[in-house]
């Protein structure tokens, strides 16, 4: 299985030792031609206007459009959802496929960040299939403020914030499950793309 | 530390996180900041020091902090206080990256060592180096820092952005590079791209095109060693 992480800004270096943990070759992705024999893709955490006027120079906006139209899994975490999405509230350059509504920064700013379990039943068919909640780290970190029809929702703050959801082939996280030493949500997302 | 009224102007005016100047061991200074929403704190040997024998406890703070170093044994110090990530002093105001180039090296040189000793010579490294034996254990298994590690002070150009990287850190600071230079969005944004595409000559080489003229620039040899910014703090 190989799985592109876009590695333009972030931290996508631990995305990569995580993929590589499991098994999975892990591939940085900075240039369109480095699509072309991915399986799945992950977009890190980091800054989404950053992510978003790198991609343009580099010409990376449309290859990655068509990369997600292809079905294969694609999945974005924190700066990564918000790339993902068609509504982000302001102008900036997205690839504008999730039919999801975004706020950034919702939560605040750096102090503000949080940790917190969350329920997450999409979880029990990855790992070993107990349920245990998932320790989700939230660094200035944006929600959703709506889904659409075709979207399902994976996970919800106490308050029924919406922190991770899925449209087919496209998986979105508020938080980083880069950061924890718990896989099961990579061991998830490898379990779409072995699906196909 | 800068204008309270210019910090808030700037977090007011983008999106993306905002990193302030406190002075070393000014631990007031670092609460002003914490306290106007700054998302991060660089403790600084660019301000003249408020305490030339302590940094700032920074395990007080939940906002987090980035340091400067010349070398291991100072990095795990700052870290032993608390700092979230580290940087190289370099020598700022200058755009010489001579001593980013210095401190990076040996910071890192300094890792790849430790990583083939036997404990009973890591705690003979760690009182010659001034560092915390268990950390410096902790830096040995891991093979790198334990936090993010970034090059700073003197960096002017694309390629010395990308020279950083290839050497090894993990980020750049730019500061002066790029606002005392002749066209600062046009360098910023090579700088940038430099950085993203480190390891690509013919991007750095098409993003360095055209810069106009860099900052002014000051040889840190030529620096007495009284005025050096690298030598405050321990």
């Amino acid at each position: 299985m190989k799985v592109g992480v876009l590695a333009l800004q972030g931290d996508f270096i631990e995305h990569v030792h995580i993929l590589q943990t499991l098994g999975a070759q892990a591939v940085e992705v900075r240039k369109p031609e480095q699509l072309g024999d991915l399986d799945g893709l992950i977009i890190p955490g980091g800054e989404s206007t950053t992510f978003g006027k790198l991609a343009a120079e580099f010409g990376l906006i449309e290859p990655l459009r068509a990369f997600c139209a292809s079905g294969k899994p694609v999945w974005g975490t924190c700066a990564g959802m918000i790339f993902l999405a068609k509504d982000v509230g302001r102008n900036q350059p997205v690839l504008g496929l999730m039919d999801v509504k975004v706020k950034r920064n919702a939560f605040g700013r750096q102090v503000d960040s949080f940790e917190q379990d969350l329920d997450i039943p999409a979880l029990t068919t990855a790992g070993n299939g107990a349920s245990r909640p998932f320790h989700a780290i939230f660094i200035r970190a944006p929600l959703l403020e709506s889904v659409g029809k075709g979207v399902e929702v994976l996970a919800k703050l106490d308050d029924g914030t919406i922190v991770a959801a899925r449209q087919g082939n496209l998986l979105a996280t508020s938080f980083h499950p880069e950061l924890t030493p718990d896989m099961r949500f990579h061991k998830y997302f490898l379990e779409c793309v072995g699906k196909g | 530390m800068a204008d309270p009224t210019k910090i808030v102007e700037i977090m007011e005016a983008v999106t993306i996180p905002v990193m302030a100047k406190a002075r070393i061991g000014d631990f007031v200074e670092a609460q002003v900041l914490e306290a106007l929403g700054v998302d991060y704190i660089d403790e600084s040997e660019v301000l003249t020091p408020a305490d030339e024998e302590n940094h700032i406890d920074k395990h007080n703070f939940k906002v987090p902090f980035v340091c400067g170093c010349r070398n291991l044994g100072e990095a795990r110090r700052r870290l032993g206080e608390g700092a979230a990530m580290i940087r190289t002093k370099g020598e700022a105001g200058t755009g010489d990256v001579v001593e980013a180039v210095r401190h990076a090296r040996t910071v890192l040189g300094e890792i790849r060592r430790i990583q083939n000793m036997r404990p009973d010579e890591l705690m003979r490294v760690a009182k010659e180096m001034g560092a915390p034996y268990e950390l410096l254990k902790e830096t040995a298994e891991l093979g790198r820092m334990p936090v993010v590690n970034f090059a700073a002070g003197g960096i002017a150009t694309p390629a010395d952005a990308a020279l950083m990287m290839q050497l090894g850190v993990d980020g750049v600071f730019v500061g002066s590079g790029i606002f005392k230079s002749g066209d600062p969005a046009k360098r910023a944004k090579a700088i940038v791209e430099a950085t993203t595409h480190y390891n690509d000559p013919e991007i750095i080489a098409r993003v360095s095109r055209g810069l106009g003229e860099p900052m002014s620039g000051l040889a840190a040899k030529q620096i007495p060693e009284k005025e050096l910014l690298a030598v405050r703090g321990w």
